[in-house]
């Protein structure tokens, strides 16, 4: 065995892909534990493989079901069609305004630390639960309807457009802010000639984004009785109605994907 | 002219916008004020459900204090399972992410229309809401936490094939083509010229949705899909609300906990 010198070791013969983790052992020790994990996880799931078993037939034939899309019954589509576009401009409408005192409050470089904390405090606990429990409790609230559905969307574009508000102004350059201080500004002084300028247009593309992803949103919260054509959609599916769900499918993709151009469009003009 | 009257015919006073752009602003702002205003009056809110409202919301709180502090050892399998749907979701969404992505990112893509078919599948993945994939699949595989674990795969694959198409069409195309001119198939083009340059992009996507994946997955219960949700979905309308308070802070645990799980390993890889 021939002792390798220090220009082979820089050039090595043989080549490989660069690696994420480089070391072997916590590559593939890792890699052992993916695997362990899909096999217990996989066992202890209570799966039917009998009704499992016939869900290809059944989705077949649920398909064919589907085919042609019904959209016979366009008066009740464009009804609920319209309920959740109007939930999710009035929601992203209100989200917006609410968002600017919540955010202000969650940035750590502007206000003291136990408001600082509430704020923060307030963002987690709302962004954490899914908007259709947050539903639930507006149901159980302010009864069916569209008006659980708008708050229900307020609180999640609220919590959206603060935190990406706060985080925003936390990661400003410090410098502004202290010379536009020196000069002896008062807080809305500081708010209108230093923050608004840097922050406003990352705002506006978020909220146009957060109205995008709340139209997106608007027609599911119907499912638990919170108005918009999700309560359709959920009645259509409860009735094996399905060549009018696909008709609503195809109608809530098409609008998102209009939304998005709509989205892009205006964003790209942000910049 | 002298230079006073000069100044007093064209006053210079600085304006950030002109009027063309103040005009177009105004435009916006009352635009968007009217559509709020016509959103709101045309949802017949009843406004007077206000007035009790905090009435309603008093008496749910003590109803839901203090948390049924026996109900957790129930609560053990279906978080598990919870988090088991979530995880196998998204371990599925990366085998069907990754194809779709190569055909929705222009640089990979065949032709025209493979890349209208990647971008299709995105579209309506992204904009179909993981509940109603999850009707779609109950219909399908029956209730239970199959059903679950394909509404959460079929809803991730169009945000981390968007996210993993925009990577891939950010490559860097010298190493791509040194690759191509070492007379490498197709298929070696792309798993060592453009694989290794977007897996970064791919972990940590992966393991953001793997997070938001853990949220949804506690909702899909109440169209039968599995997880926690069956149980919360449950005693809500049995109006067991000290249930749904414990039921509420394991979710958020759970929830808390992943995000800082997922938090950590993205900071550490990027």
């Amino acid at each position: 065995m021939t002792s390798r010198t220090k220009t082979q070791d820089a050039a090595p013969r043989e080549w490989h892909t660069i690696k994420l983790i480089e070391n072997p052992y916590l590559r593939y020790g890792l890699v052992i534990v993916a695997v362990v994990y899909l096999f217990w996880s996989v066992g202890s799931l209570d799966f039917n493989w009998h009704r499992m078993s016939s869900g290809l037939t059944r989705a077949a034939n649920m398909l064919a079901r589907m085919v042609p899309p019904d959209f016979t019954r366009w008066e009740l589509l464009i009804k609920g069609i319209v309920e959740s576009l109007q939930m999710a401009f009035a929601a992203s409408f209100f989200g917006m305004i609410l968002a600017i005192p919540l955010g202000l409050c969650g940035a750590s470089n502007l206000v003291p630390r136990p408001v600082y904390l509430a704020a923060r405090t307030i963002i987690v606990l709302s962004r954490t639960f899914h908007e259709i429990i947050i539903a639930i409790f507006f149901v159980k609230i302010f009864g069916f309807g569209p008006l659980a559905g708008v708050l229900t969307l307020i609180v999640a574009s609220t919590s959206f457009i603060s935190k990406m508000l706060a985080e925003d102004i936390e990661n400003m350059p410090p410098g502004q802010l202290e010379a536009v201080r020196a000069t002896g500004a008062s807080f809305p002084k500081l708010l209108v000639y230093c923050i608004s300028p840097q922050a406003l247009p990352r705002y506006l593309g978020v909220s146009i984004y957060r109205l995008d992803a709340n139209i997106r949103h608007s027609t599911v919260v119907g499912i638990v009785g919170a108005g918009g054509i999700g309560q359709v959609l959920a009645a259509t599916f409860s009735r094996y109605d399905y060549d009018f769900s696909l008709a609503i499918l195809i109608v809530i993709v098409s609008i998102v994907f209009l939304g998005e151009i709509f989205s892009n469009w205006v964003r790209s003009g942000l910049r | 002219m002298t230079l006073q009257e000069h100044a007093k015919k064209y006053p210079e006073v600085w304006q950030r916008f002109s009027p063309r752009q103040t005009l177009i602003r105004y435009v916006w702002y009352v635009s968007i004020v009217f559509v709020a205003v016509w959103s709101v009056s045309n949802l017949d809110i009843p406004w007077f459900y206000f007035l009790d409202a905090h009435v309603q919301a008093m008496d749910l709180a003590t109803r839901m204090w203090p948390p049924d502090l026996d109900f957790l050892e129930e609560l053990y399998d279906p978080l598990i399972e919870t988090i088991h749907i979530a995880t196998l979701g998204t371990v599925a969404t990366i085998f069907i992410a990754f194809p779709v992505a190569f055909l929705a990112a222009r640089n990979t893509t065949f032709n025209s229309l493979t890349w209208f078919i990647g971008r299709l599948i995105l579209v309506t993945s992204r904009s179909v809401n993981t509940v109603v994939w999850g009707l779609l699949f109950v219909a399908i595989f029956g209730p239970g936490p199959m059903a679950g674990i394909w509404a959460i795969a079929f809803r991730s694959i169009g945000f981390m094939g968007k996210l993993t198409a925009e990577a891939i069409e950010e490559i860097d195309q010298g190493a791509v083509e040194a690759i191509e001119a070492t007379g490498a198939s197709r298929l070696q083009v792309l798993w060592i010229g453009i694989l290794p340059q977007v897996l970064p992009v791919i972990y940590g996507t992966t393991l953001y949705r793997w997070d938001i994946n853990i949220r949804e997955s506690t909702v899909l219960g109440f169209v039968g899909a599995g997880g926690i949700g069956i149980q919360l979905y449950s005693s809500i309308n049995l109006f067991s609300w000290q249930e749904v308070s414990l039921m509420l802070i394991a979710v958020f645990g759970v929830v808390v906990f992943s995000e800082f799980i997922s938090a950590t390993v993205r900071k550490r890889i990027s």
